[in-house]
């Protein structure tokens, strides 16, 4: 289901061969590495295109980062903060770096739908979101940030780094003890952990929540039209979970 | 060059619960009215689509499109004001139906106190029970004398409840549907206060118990328990919300009719009475002129104070002087609760926005508040309005916020957490008020409201009270783990707290200390109407719709009896 249970992760792969992530531009080798996995009989991958293209998800796709690197780094963040366990897939699995990139490239990246116009300032601790910086201009500078800092510290990219490593970082930005131009680092801490949820909850159709695994493991339902005939029972019920989609088929 | 329209009657800025129930009272009574709507239509054929909580709950599907307008904040007058940039402390609407669309349906009378809170407070404590630095005024109307319009817009919902409360006000008849059903959880609320010597009672619901056809004659359904309410519009037109009652019982008349898209920038005025008002077509960015022999400002409390404040009609309050009524009595309401983890799983996902159970044994002056040191009181009540995975992840304190064991303690609790919270009463103070930004400005050149704000003393130690009595409860119910909220902080605008903001353009019957009479007609121009929880003189422990939609009803009435007479209703 997630890159940790296929015979080879891309991570383990791109370390073995010695192919720098940041090299990696487009699909084609990404595509293969995954064909390489599906052969193997583990086909139920959620984060990346299958070579064959019976299986290949094609409504699934980068609308927003450019650089497979970034995604990347983003991706192993999310997969720290909601990390793979006993009880199920962890963020990548549940193609929350997918959700993220493709919210990115909407009205959620573009703040839209909030009050952009400046002056701009700094502002106290309960005035809120006052950068001049869009959700999507955060979340690269936020990557970038995350990745220098893993260097510098570590000598590699954050995405090849030790779980325990990109957890003192992450840990760092939650503090705010990372310099980030425009914004505090604790802020994008803080945005990048709501993504991060929201994605691993939210319905199917914004291409996180793989299967509703997420509302599995949480015991939510999803869309259910009523619980008048369960609400006054006492015994818990564990219901299938049902997406709003099937409102629109 | 402005267009200018037809006159007509009455209009109304904004059509939500209060612009609706004027537009039907006045409709019936022969009247031509328009209401001008900023946002879209939309009812309850929109909502087939809305157990999405991605679309409605985090990211505001039906709420104010803040590109357009925001307000500024801070919290005391040193601060620079800035604004609003995102949604978060309290959710404005937009669109028909305005903040009545996606409410929770907890529809609170307030008390006989509450409207006589100055002279009731310094009769039982003295003059110096609080500092003079809060503003506390009797309200200039009794809840006797309000208490036919409370039953009025309660026929109109088709409220659930039960008549069982030792605390409230007389009822001149009993609620027009039984309360909703009395889940195990919510038992489980009762039976703990109960056991403490508390008075528990159904929360009075407008998701309806069951079907019910109104007095206009609008049909609502019964609720079906879904777990959508707040931040959603009900699918099943079980929720009563002004799209499904007031708002078709106007159209019925023929006398009513909704120009959308229409964004009111100016009330319009010559010597002492309004001419109508000017508002941007939001389509076309073309200004219109609207006249009308009377305006009501029906929008939501902040922006009705704006338009009274960009139009400079009233005198805008200043904390320095005390002088001026625009403006001030701004309140809101504290949120102090407790958490329990428990060990079994419970259907935490189902419920209804007005699902629960609230005592009122530390409610208003209904316990002796000789020893303690402040007012008021909160409502105590448990709702299960239906958890959602997104804005649900309870672990306990000392789990950290992210990685295995935030995953882990957060889905583990998600089944197994339940909350008890109050609602607190806010009580006015001089430093706390609203006024014009002299920086910002909305998409349309006019300047943004601004809102000085913060916790008060009273707050304080009201919410370190009422944390305690909501501990004891949860403990009762059984959880293995209680956790009380910390001690209240500064006001921070970020996290959701409540949409009870009130205050602004208060009322009474002196106008050196209101900004409109009784009937909510403006002091200084007697045509104009202004309606919304910005009465309110402070903010009560309870819900506020239930006495916004009482206002009204009785401002419809005064409408009336102005367009026969003119001149001052007081």
């Amino acid at each position: 289901m997630t890159e940790t249970k296929k015979g080879v992760s891309r991570r383990d792969f791109l370390k073995t061969t010695g192919i720098a992530a940041g090299t990696l531009v487009g699909g084609g080798l990404i595509g293969g590495l995954v064909g390489y996995n599906a052969k193997k009989g583990n086909s139920n991958v959620a984060t990346a295109p299958a070579d064959n293209e019976h299986d290949a998800d094609i409504n699934r796709g980068l609308m927003f980062f450019t650089k497979r690197h970034d995604f990347e780094v983003l991706s192993q963040a999310t997969e720290r903060i909601f990390p793979e366990d006993e009880l199920g897939p962890g963020a990548i699995g549940l193609g929350v770096p997918y959700f993220i990139d493709n919210q990115l490239a909407g009205n959620y990246g573009s703040n839209a739908r909030e009050y952009m116009q400046g002056p701009f300032y700094e502002g106290g601790p309960t005035q809120g979101y006052q950068t001049r910086l869009t959700r999507a201009e955060l979340f690269m500078n936020g990557i970038q940030t995350m990745d220098q800092e893993a260097n510098k510290r570590f000598g590699k990219s954050f995405a090849d780094i030790e779980g325990e490593q990109m957890d003192e970082i992450l840990t760092d930005l939650q503090k705010d003890s990372i310099k980030m131009k425009g914004v505090s680092s604790a802020f994008f801490f803080k945005l990048l952990r709501s993504a991060t949820l929201e994605g691993a909850y939210a319905d199917p159709i914004y291409n996180g929540n793989v299967n509703m695994e997420g509302w599995k493991m949480k015991g939510f339902p999803g869309h259910q039209m009523s619980y008048i005939n369960q609400i006054e029972d006492e015994k818990f019920h564990k219901i299938d979970p049902k997406s709003i989609s099937i409102m629109q088929h | 060059m402005a267009k200018t329209l037809d006159k007509v009657d009455v209009v109304t800025v904004g059509v939500g619960w209060t612009g609706g129930i004027i537009a039907a009272e006045c409709a019936k009574a022969g009247m031509k009215v328009r209401g001008l709507e900023r946002g879209q239509n939309r009812g309850t054929e929109d909502y087939s689509l809305v157990h999405d909580e991605y679309r409605y709950a985090i990211r505001y599907e039906l709420m104010q499109d803040l590109s357009k307008e925001t307000i500024t904040f801070r919290n005391n007058v040193k601060q620079r004001a800035l604004p609003m940039r995102q949604m978060g402390s309290f959710l404005l609407g937009e669109g028909l139906g305005g903040a009545g669309t996606h409410w929770n349906g907890m529809t609170y009378r307030f008390f006989p106190y509450d409207f006589q809170i100055k002279t009731e407070t310094e009769k039982k404590y003295g003059k110096n029970k609080l500092s003079s630095d809060y503003l506390i005024q009797d309200w200039g109307i009794t809840y006797d004398e309000l208490e036919p319009y409370y039953d009025r817009f309660e026929k109109t919902m088709g409220l659930s409840g039960e008549d069982t409360n030792p605390f409230w006000g007389k009822r001149s008849s009993d609620f027009p549907t039984p309360p909703m059903k009395k889940m195990p959880l919510l038992k489980k609320f009762e039976k703990a206060t109960k056991d403490l010597g508390y008075h528990p009672y159904m929360v009075p619901s407008a998701n309806l118990s069951e079907p019910y056809e109104n007095p206009d004659g609008s049909q609502l359904n019964a609720c079906q328990y879904c777990g959508f309410c707040e931040r959603f519009g009900c699918e099943y037109g079980a929720k009563a919300s002004p799209e499904v009652t007031v708002i078709p019982a106007a159209q019925k008349t023929g006398n009513y009719d909704i120009i959308f898209n229409a964004n009111v920038v100016e009330i319009l005025t010559k010597g002492n009475k309004t001419t109508g008002v000017r508002y941007i077509d939001t389509q076309t960015g073309e200004e219109v002129i609207q006249p009308a022999d009377v305006v009501v400002l029906t929008s939501y409390m902040m922006n009705n104070a704006k338009l009274l404040m960009v139009s400079n009609i009233g005198d805008q309050y200043d904390p320095e002087t005390g002088k001026g009524t625009l403006g001030r009595n701004y309140c809101y309401q504290i949120e102090p609760g407790a958490t329990g983890f428990f060990d079994e799983q419970m259907n935490t996902f189902m419920g209804a926005g007005a699902l629960g159970m609230t005592i009122d044994d530390f409610n208003a002056d209904n316990f002796d508040h000789s020893d303690l040191d402040f007012i008021h009181g909160a409502s105590i009540s448990f709702v299960q309005s239906g958890s959602r995975p997104i804005g649900t992840n309870p672990v306990p304190s000392d789990v950290p916020l992210w990685g295995a064991e935030f995953k882990k303690a957060s889905i583990e609790n998600f089944t197994r957490t339940l909350d008890v919270f109050g609602q607190g009463a806010s009580m006015p103070h001089k430093h706390n008020y609203l006024s014009l930004d002299p920086t910002y400005k909305d998409k349309y050149g006019v300047p943004l409201l601004q809102m000085t704000y913060n916790f008060t003393e009273q707050d304080r130690n009201l919410h370190k009270f009422i944390t305690k009595k909501t501990v004891e409860v949860m403990e009762k119910m059984g959880a293995k783990k209680t956790e009380g909220g910390g001690p209240l902080a500064e006001y921070d605008i970020v996290p959701y707290q409540s949409t009870h903001n009130t205050g602004g353009t208060s009322m009474g019957n002196d106008p050196n200390t209101s900004v409109v009479n009784t009937y909510l007609q403006h002091w200084d121009v007697e045509n104009l109407f202004v309606v919304g929880a910005g009465n309110f003189n402070h903010n009560s422990g309870y819900n506020p719709t239930a006495t916004v939609g009482a206002l009204a009803y009785r401002t419809a009435e005064g409408i009336q009896k102005y367009r026969q007479k003119g001149g001052s209703l007081v």
